[in-house]
């Protein structure tokens, strides 16, 4: 697993669930400017931040994930009108439970990139990384989930699932 | 019904009825009862509700082997049955929760609710699961329940006895009913410790601490589900906890899946939650579920200031925005 090794040989792995019109987009404007980021990030295009739900994050860090993005157009840009005002709402409330259960918050950012914002994207991806990588890998919650059943056996990550080591 | 809320004005002694359609047939309403006593004047609206064919059962609380239980009674003459003590800690109004098809078929029901359970009827009617008109309900003033309820006597409340819940109710005579029955009833007594305190004390501890504690906590969940099924306002049709393709919730009782199932049971609740606790109650592990949800109607009323009332016309805060929601958490 990743994180066996030292702190500084740790590189995270952060999904992120980016909504098609706005940060997807913008996080190919990145791309397409050559903008040098942090290369620890899987990117799930979902329709809107309305489309999240929480369980996403959690599945997220269930399968090994050490650190999440959330992103989508911001206020008044949503391409549904109003999903990402109700994806605000759900989100403050998933941070705050989240946080109450000890998951750090640190290993989940929100943010607003909109299509233009390729650099606020790079910013957004490498401060991410930098927190998480600081914070270390997600060992609390891969414990748990390796924690072998009634029957003994364990459960698969996607490390084991693919039969290799990420990333 | 057309207006919820007359009732604080109109109705603040223990015999008086309600709003709606039942006013008109107040001055023969309780023919047969002259007991000034709250259970007399409960058996007296039970009798009335029956025998008038304004509800084909009456949904209430009866003496058991084990403290009181929920009772189904459906001929006038047997409304004497029915109890309303400090160990009335059912929240009935899950009854009326549409999954449930065997009380359905039991015909138009009038269910007896406390202050809190009218909270969860007003979820139901908010989110249309149910019309007011389909229903009858007879209100209890309520000032506190028992934690531990299972006694052959109904018991006083102390700070030991009572419920932490009930502390600082703010509706210990239900609004929205159409009868209303029993004296006005003193605040609950304060716990020694309230549930807001243990929440602070929780959060005070360092995150690693927390999930130390829940992660052992969520361990003991066997995934019985009996927080759902008591639930008045989990209502959806098919659970995602048991969806199989995809499988978002490990279904296996594992730390793993029952992280994610009480994460999403919680949060499912969010801003919809009236906090009757029930699902502490029906938990075989003891899990303490309360603080969960204390958590989040702590979130919600700070950010979105929002307290669940027993007003069904009051949007819920999840699935409502506004445009100037606080946003310091999003970059």
């Amino acid at each position: 697993m990743s994180g066996d090794g030292h702190a500084d040989e740790f590189e995270p792995r952060i999904t992120a669930f980016v909504c098609n019109w706005c940060t997807y987009t913008g996080a190919d404007l990145a791309g397409t400017s050559r903008l040098h980021m942090a290369s620890n990030v899987r990117i799930i295009r979902v329709p809107c931040t309305g489309r999240i739900d929480p369980l996403f994050i959690v599945k997220a860090f269930e399968r090994g994930a050490d650190g999440v993005i959330v992103s989508g157009c911001h206020p008044a840009d949503c391409h549904y009108t109003a999903g990402n005002y109700h994806a605000r709402r759900r989100f403050a409330l998933f941070r705050e439970l989240a946080a109450f259960v000890g998951i750090d918050p640190g290993r989940m950012t929100f943010s607003w990139v909109s299509a233009s914002e390729g650099a606020k994207w790079r910013d957004v991806v490498n401060d991410t990384v930098a927190r998480v990588r600081a914070l270390g890998p997600f060992d609390e919650y891969r414990r748990l989930v390796d924690l072998p059943d009634a029957s003994g056996e364990s459960y698969a990550t996607i490390e084991g699932l693919l039969g290799r080591t990420a990333p | 019904m057309t207006e919820p809320h007359d009732l604080t004005t109109e109705a603040p002694e223990a015999t008086t009825g309600a709003p709606g359609a039942a006013r008109e047939a107040a001055p023969d309403r309780y023919p047969e009862t002259g007991a000034p006593d709250e259970t007399g004047d409960l058996h007296g609206v039970a009798r009335h509700v029956l025998a008038k064919g304004e509800a084909d059962v009456v949904i209430g609380w009866e003496e058991g082997r084990r403290g009181v239980r929920p009772a189904f009674v459906t001929t006038p003459d047997d409304v004497e049955r029915l109890v309303f003590d400090t160990r009335c800690v059912h929240n009935l109004a899950t009854y009326l929760n549409p999954r449930r098809r065997q009380v359905a078929a039991l015909g138009r029901p009038a269910v007896v609710i406390k202050g809190c359970d009218a909270k969860a009827v007003a979820g139901l009617l908010r989110e249309a699961q149910l019309s007011r008109d389909q229903v009858v309900l007879i209100g209890v003033r309520c000032g506190g329940v028992l934690e531990v309820a299972e006694l052959d006597e109904p018991a006083d409340l102390t700070p030991e006895t009572v419920s932490p819940r009930c502390y600082r109710c703010d509706n210990r005579e239900p609004h929205l009913v159409d009868y209303l029955v029993g004296d006005p009833q003193a605040e609950p007594p304060r716990p020694p410790k309230t549930v807001d305190e243990r929440v602070a004390e929780l959060e005070d501890a360092p995150v690693a601490e927390r999930w130390h504690f829940w992660v052992e906590e969520f361990s003991r969940c066997v995934r019985c589900y009996a927080c759902r099924e008591v639930c008045p306002l989990c209502i959806c049709e098919r659970c995602v906890a048991d969806k199989s393709v995809p499988q978002w919730i490990d279904a296996a009782s594992h730390p793993r899946g029952n992280l994610s199932w009480n994460l999403t049971r919680a949060l499912h609740l969010a801003g919809r939650c009236v906090e009757c606790g029930e699902c502490e109650r029906a938990c075989p592990s003891g899990l303490p579920l309360m603080l969960l949800n204390r958590k989040l109607a702590q979130a919600v009323r700070q950010r979105f200031d929002y307290v669940a009332g027993d007003d069904p016309e009051v949007p819920a805060p999840v699935g409502d925005y506004r445009l100037d929601d606080a946003e310091e958490f999003i970059r």
